[in-house]
């Protein structure tokens, strides 16, 4: 039984010779750059170009955004410090977000009645305006971390349930016959079929839910206008204020925020699944 | 290891008046009864839908049946479907290791089975690939290895190699035969390949369709190790013609 006459797909692409190493690179970085440029380039055309000497205060030119809003000092402490804020706040609400959502997912996995029973109230809380439960978290929690922490809980736990759940429920029928036909009982086929086929979902819902965690943190930090100052507060400070340069920084910081938590589980999905999960099924 | 690690004690699969109705009201089987042993391979030919399958799953108890009964040892059953169920997560030492795994045979121990198996079935080398790398023909190999570590009295093969190409599945045919010589297990196997059926069995059985009933049965006089150019032989070709002509008598 020696005779190996097929060859796996991977080793087929090492004789035809990949593109080095920094050729791929570039590829990838090199149009977003190309399209930065543009964007730099319009900006400053709108800024010169369009807006009369009056009116520029409306869009600063990039240049001096960055020195007002990121190279001065003062700004950029204050910059900083909102930053370190909502990210704190960004970050404990994902992590609750996550115990509670994979919580329920598990446990609407284990039982039809406990999906039908739980579902439509986790479609219940994403469709709610998020807008319109600030004002009731506000009189029941006030301002403090504690509200904001809720506030990112409520936006981000959608994402996370359907995904863990859908992944959960992802191994195909034959898999789970393999599980029965050799006698595995819920806790082993809970750990070693359906964790491991939910893993490239979970990711999935874990990358969407951190960018609105961030959402989260923002927004209640805008609408509470209170407490501990964060990038929310100094959007409507500056806004309040006109200072065009340093409003600019901060939305620009916001987004940054937002990118690299998108980045990062991004490179953590890689890192965990990447190895055997096929891109085009599952999570992308 | 030689022929006489073949030795028959009949009874080790026994279907006795076997019938499946659906809820649907789907008649599949009908009064199905036979009997294979160690060291005897037993192949059911029949057309799509005939529930070839599903009498499988019946004796492995995955179906419970709506008549009669299956005597069978399901303790250490091998048992291989269409797809090769590999775990993607998992390369092939690990897909391999799964069942021990199941059985709680301890780590250094499963490691060797596997290794044994995967030796066995030809994929050495492959031992840390995931299937997604794998071709279609190798993860077949891959399960047949995975349930080989069981060490299994008696195999289920449920249409294994329909998937494959023509060369592959000639292949894997070979093999299978040599792995029921080295391995003397009790074989069923479901195809609709009658060449296939032939090539590895000791035994062919006809199916009908709606309802499943076994309208032939065949007896195959070669000895083991069967050689390839077996498939050239005038007996060998006038056997899969008695076949395909009972078979032919009862396709709808």
């Amino acid at each position: 039984m020696n005779d190996l006459n097929e060859h796996p797909s991977a080793g087929a692409s090492h004789r035809t010779g990949e593109p080095s190493r920094l050729r791929r690179a570039l590829g990838i970085t090199l149009p977003p750059v190309v399209v930065l440029g543009g964007l730099v380039a319009g900006w400053y055309y709108v800024t010169y170009g369009v807006l009369t000497e009056t009116r520029r205060f409306l869009l600063r030119p990039v240049h001096k955004v960055i020195e007002v809003g990121f190279l001065d000092g003062g700004n950029r402490s204050d910059a900083l410090e909102a930053l370190w804020s909502s990210t704190r706040v960004a970050f404990i609400g994902l992590v609750i977000a996550i115990c509670i959502g994979f919580s329920l997912a598990i446990l609407m996995s284990q039982a039809k009645f406990f999906e039908r029973a739980i579902f439509p109230y986790v479609v219940v809380i994403q469709a709610m305006p998020i807008l319109a439960i600030v004002p009731l978290i506000v009189f029941w929690f006030g301002t403090g971390q504690k509200a904001r922490v809720i506030v990112c809980v409520i936006i981000s736990l959608f994402p996370l349930v359907a995904n863990t759940l859908h992944g959960l429920q992802s191994a195909e029928q034959g898999m789970h016959d393999l599980f029965t036909l050799h006698h595995a009982n819920r806790s082993v086929r809970l750990r070693k079929l359906m964790f491991p086929a939910a893993l490239p979902f979970v990711f999935t819902g874990l990358r969407i839910s951190a960018g609105l965690s961030v959402i989260g943190a923002i927004v209640g930090d805008f609408f509470f206008a209170r407490g501990d100052i964060g990038i929310g507060q100094l959007l409507r400070r500056h806004a309040n204020q006109l200072n065009g340069e340093e409003l600019l920084a901060a939305v620009i910081l916001s987004s940054g925020l937002g990118v690299t938590v998108f980045l990062l589980f991004g490179v953590i999905r890689d890192r965990a699944v990447g190895r055997w999960h096929e891109a085009t099924s599952g999570g992308s | 290891m030689a022929t006489d690690s073949i030795e028959t004690d009949r009874g080790s699969l026994a279907f006795e008046a076997i019938g499946m109705t659906f809820p649907d009201g789907t008649e599949a089987l009908r009064e199905i009864s036979f009997s294979l042993g160690r060291g005897e391979f037993v192949t059911v030919v029949g057309p799509s839908g005939c529930g070839k399958s599903t009498l499988l799953r019946i004796a492995s108890g995955l179906l419970e049946p709506t008549a009669g009964s299956v005597d069978i040892d399901r303790e250490r059953l091998g048992y291989v479907f269409q797809d090769a169920t590999l775990l993607p997560w998992r390369t092939v030492q690990g897909n391999v290791e799964l069942f021990a795994e199941l059985h709680g045979i301890p780590p250094n121990e499963r490691r060797l089975l596997a290794r044994e198996t995967i030796d066995l079935v030809g994929l050495q080398g492959f031992e840390g690939h995931y299937p997604k790398s794998l071709s279609g023909g190798m993860r077949m190999r891959c399960s047949l290895a995975r349930s080989l570590t069981l060490k299994p009295p008696v195999f289920l093969f449920d249409e294994p190699f329909g998937a494959v190409d023509e060369i592959t599945r000639e292949h894997l045919n070979e093999e299978t035969q040599q792995l029921f010589q080295q391995e003397g297990f009790a074989g069923l196997f479901i195809t609709h390949s009658i060449s296939e059926a032939v090539f590895m069995s000791t035994r062919v059985l006809v199916m009908s369709a709606r309802p499943g009933l076994i309208v032939a049965e065949f007896e195959v006089p070669f000895d083991y190790p069967r050689p390839p150019e077996l498939r050239f032989d005038p007996t060998f070709a006038e056997l899969c013609g008695q076949v395909s002509h009972e078979l032919r008598g009862y396709h709808s």
